[in-house]
């Protein structure tokens, strides 16, 4: 059960060497230990290698039936639609036809989903990162969403809980885009000083504006293992400094090692762990 | 003040769009030399050449694209925060302790006086000489710049100090130390205690504001910026390198990005505009650091009228409203809107709420 092989996609990074979805098929190979896998004895692990504990990256609907309690997602703001601040174009195709290819494909709206649910019982507003959808990046509709969520958590003294999983700030909406973290941080703020309870789950990967915003504003940061983690892109860093990057650079364990995350946790604990918080953390 | 030596950045540094202001110095140059060997009289060609040389400047900078903006933000001749302690701040003191790891250089703190309001002055240092610009990392700030930025921030606000921040950076540093000490996490922290510091905060972009580097310091209740400088999610040549897969591309790039600070005005995102004399602030040091000072004295009075609680209150609402125009307005989306709106106080409350204008 213990990782032998630290896999190479840890610090390959998001753009370099994407962690896998599972591809379809009844046989899989793991990434990290190269074994042949029965592809729904994966799934029925939660997506985790029963090998080396691989945690493949899993979109939004997927994490929420693994985190919240079986039918209590509510959505909120779920029709909520980017529109194209900067009317962005690029090498002959336009944000608004990107959206609508990874709506497509991938069946989300954006690239986070919000709403109220319960875990083990307790009530949460839980907002979770769609990877699938312009690699998870914050847009306008990521900020709003998330700062609803916030004034959702406010308003019902509910605990805030929300899965990153992201390349960043979204290019294509510019500076409104780069706003959002400060959104985010400023909504944050409120929900600090009405001492509201804010649970930051990282997963692979979280780089860039989401990091530098509210993944890192938790009261409580959890990461999986594994994932990736860090401010600037593997790649950025590589070609700024041209020296090759340590093993194990901006992996959960790296971040827990100096200091930046509070725990790292198992896909099967994080219900638990979540709850275990949540009861040590009640008013 | 001769009148040419005011458009003409020392030692050259024409930019490539710059030909024809190259010539017509070249010209007068050469005037000039023939008048003091011949003692002929060469004034009123010089006149009327520099009067073309002005025009051409001002015909050259009201039609500058948005890559030939982020050429001029970058100027060598640029003025740095150097140029702005040294001409805008009377009696400054430094006050270099983060308390925490290091002092680092691409980040400047301390207190002195503008328009004589004692103020915390925090600015972004890129360098004049090689040594300087090694000794700031080329204005790249790493972890402790931010965390020292906070730290004196928080000294202003307990001794209820204005702040006034200075932003020029390329971006915050992408290394492994910066990784290892929490660039993330100290941004991240910035934003979220900026957003509900109990002094003003005045922030002028006055060259490169490159991303979360740029915004770590820029969470304020009013944003301007310089007329040539940009402000951007990534620099033009990162954007190119990924979504053009070329990044030679950068000139398109940073006109999809809408960088300069006419498209941000135009977009809400930016405050105010503060001109730069003809010919870029390259040319003239004096009156970009005058501009931005008669900005400051007027903005800081204004802020400092506010009540503490209605400035916070109004820089809340400022950042919480960040992006809510562009919100997709179809018809699926309004119905859910409505409910959230009428029952989150805020939300509803700010929806409606464009940025502050100065
Ligand atoms: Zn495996």
């Amino acid at each position: 059960m213990t990782m032998t092989k630290k896999p190479k996609t840890t610090w390959g990074g998001f753009s370099l060497k994407p962690r896998k979805e599972m591809p379809e098929g009844l046989w899989t190979k793991c990434p990290a230990c190269e074994h042949m896998l029965y592809r729904s004895a994966v799934e029925k692990n939660l997506n985790v290698c029963p090998t080396c504990s691989y945690h493949f990256r899993i979109g939004a609907p997927t994490r929420i039936e693994y985190l919240a309690d079986d039918g209590t997602f509510q959505p909120l703001l779920d029709d909520l639609t980017s529109g194209d601040p900067l009317d962005f174009q690029f090498r002959g195709t336009t944000y608004k036809e990107r959206i609508l290819a990874d709506e497509k494909k991938s069946g989300a709206k954006e690239a986070i989903q919000i709403g109220k649910a319960f875990i083990k019982g307790r009530g949460v507003v839980l907002g979770v990162m769609e990877p699938n959808f312009l690699m998870g990046s914050m847009g306008a509709v990521v900020g709003e969403k998330f700062c609803a969520a916030v004034d959702k958590a406010l308003e019902e003294s509910l605990p805030l809980v929300v899965v990153s999983c992201s390349g960043g700030a979204r290019m294509h909406e510019g500076v409104v885009s780069l706003g959002q973290m400060a959104k985010t941080a400023a909504a944050l703020a409120r929900l600090d000083d009405a001492k509201g309870l804010f649970i930051s789950v990282l997963t692979d990967p979280t780089t860039g504006g989401v990091t530098a915003s509210f993944a890192m504003l938790g009261d409580v940061i959890m990461a999986e293992p594994g994932a990736l983690i860090g401010f600037a892109g593997p790649r950025t860093i590589a070609e700024t400094i041209k020296v090759e990057l340590p093993d194990g650079f901006q992996t959960a364990e790296f971040m827990l090692e100096h200091g930046f995350i509070d725990m790292i946790v198992a896909r099967k604990d994080l219900r638990s762990e979540i709850a275990r918080i949540i009861d040590y953390c009640r008013k | 003040m001769a009148p040419e030596g005011n458009s003409k950045p020392s030692g050259g540094g024409y930019l490539d769009f710059e030909q024809k202001v190259a010539d017509l110095e070249r010209q007068m140059d050469e005037l000039r030399k023939l008048s003091a060997q011949k003692g002929i009289d060469y004034i009123v060609e010089i006149r009327r050449i520099e009067k073309d040389k002005i025009g051409e400047l001002k015909r050259l900078y009201a039609g500058l694209t948005a890559w030939q903006t982020v050429q001029v933000a970058r100027h060598p001749q640029r003025p740095l925060l150097a140029d702005y302690l040294n001409l805008m701040v009377q009696d400054f003191r430094e006050l270099h302790g983060d308390r925490c790891f290091g002092d680092d250089r691409a980040i400047v703190t301390g207190i002195g006086q503008i328009a004589r309001t004692k103020v915390l002055i925090v600015g972004q240092n890129k360098g004049k000489t090689t040594k300087e610009k090694i000794a700031c990392n080329f204005g790249c700030p790493n972890p402790e710049g931010y965390r020292k930025a906070l730290a004196k921030m928080r000294f202003a606000e307990k001794y209820g100090l204005p702040v006034v921040t200075l932003i020029d950076t390329p971006g915050a540093y992408p290394g492994i130390g910066a990784e290892e000490r929490g660039q993330a996490q100290a941004i991240a922290l910035n934003l979220c205690e900026m957003s509900r510091l109990k002094v003003p905060i005045v922030s002028i972009c006055i060259g490169e504001g490159g991303s979360g580097g740029a915004l770590g310091i820029a969470v304020g209740d009013r944003l301007a910026m310089l007329e040539f400088a940009y402000y951007s999610v990534i620099s033009p040549e990162g954007c190119a390198a990924i979504l053009w897969r070329d990044g030679s591309q950068a000139p398109d790039a940073a006109a999809a990005l809408k960088l300069t600070s006419r498209e941000l005005h135009k977009l809400g995102l930016v405050d105010a505009i503060i001109p730069e004399p003809v010919g870029g602030a390259q040319r003239n040091v004096h009156d970009t650091v005058h501009n931005v000072e008669s900005y400051l004295a007027k903005t800081l009075a204004e802020l400092n009228r506010m009540k503490l609680s209605d400035l916070v209150e109004a820089r809340y609402r400022k950042w919480r409203s960040v992006g809510s125009a562009s919100l997709g307005k179809g018809p699926k989306a309004a119905p859910t809107i409505a409910p959230i709106a009428s029952t989150g106080r805020r939300v509803a409350a700010e929806r409606d709420s464009s940025p502050a204008k100065v």
